[in-house]
């Protein structure tokens, strides 16, 4: 599909910088005209990534996150959250639902949550080296409401 | 301050707002666990009336509260939900260790 529009930023593995890139790519998809709902499961979605990126990928320093979003052709976005982190070691395992390796307050749910409210999902990781999530959606926007 | 809370020794609310997540999180636990470790009430009640954005950190912030109001006996209420925020919690199987409900009226909730 071909690209229409494309933004890369990069921050900080800080709890501060959740809710800043949910709404960096929150705006940047506003071109599409989306509906309230379509802004809160993007907004949702992306936040899970960062997240696990904060909580998981560097769980004893700072790295940084890379966060690629694009406009597809036809209205489909594309937003990819990339880490140079711990990596994860069985990927199937980790997005079934309630699968957590850290218990306490993480629910595992973060995979789930970003499967139900995006149209497709891929991960890819390697131990060591890091792991890229790739989450897709159709925005049909207010004009198809 | 992202939570505000009202004790009696029968029932702790905490009312919520703004965006929940990973980084908002760990202050709010902080302060409803307080208080429930102060009056141990039947009941904590969780008014999310003003509450704009949730992840799954808040998932595992109310399970958190639940195995702590469980530990003395207490039952949790979920009240005030937006629809998305009732979809996520109905995701993750909430009801079944919480009573859940969502905004009664959505628009003028939204609009305000
Ligand atoms: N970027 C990442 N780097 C390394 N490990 C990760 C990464 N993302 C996820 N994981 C692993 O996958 C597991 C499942 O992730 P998921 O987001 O579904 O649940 P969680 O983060 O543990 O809990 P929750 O998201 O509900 O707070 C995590 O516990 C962690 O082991
Ligand atoms: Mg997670």
């Amino acid at each position: 599909m071909q690209i229409i529009n494309e933004f890369r930023m990069t921050v900080d593995s800080k709890s501060i910088n959740e809710g800043f890139s949910r709404a960096a790519v929150a705006a940047f998809v506003a071109q599409l005209d989306p509906t309230l709902d379509e802004i809160s499961d993007i907004k949702m979605a992306v936040s899970e990534a960062v997240t696990n990126c904060i909580v998981h990928a560097y769980p004893t320093s700072v790295g940084k996150i890379y966060i690629y979003a694009a406009i597809l052709d036809g209205g489909t976005v594309k937003v990819s959250i990339r880490d140079k982190g711990c990596g994860i070691m069985d990927v199937r395992q980790a997005m079934e639902p309630l699968f957590t390796t850290l218990g306490g307050e993480r629910a595992g749910l973060g995979f789930a949550v970003m499967e139900s409210f995006t149209d497709k999902i891929s991960v890819r990781s390697v131990l060591g080296k890091g792991t890229t999530v790739t989450l897709y959606k159709k925005i049909n926007g207010r004009a198809a409401v | 301050m992202p939570v505000r809370i009202i004790s009696t020794r029968e029932r702790v609310t905490a009312f919520l707002e703004g965006e929940i997540d990973h980084h908002s999180a760990a202050d709010i636990r902080m302060d409803i666990d307080s208080a429930l470790m102060q009056y141990k009430p039947n009941l904590l009640k969780l008014d999310y009336g003003d509450v704009t954005f949730m992840d799954s950190s808040g998932i595992g912030l109310i399970m958190g509260r639940y195995r702590l109001v469980q530990s003395f006996g207490g039952k949790v209420l979920v009240t005030n939900l937006s629809p998305q925020i009732y979809k996520i919690m109905q995701l993750a199987g909430l009801e079944k260790i919480a009573k859940i409900s969502k905004r009664e009226d959505v628009n003028s909730a939204d609009n305000k």
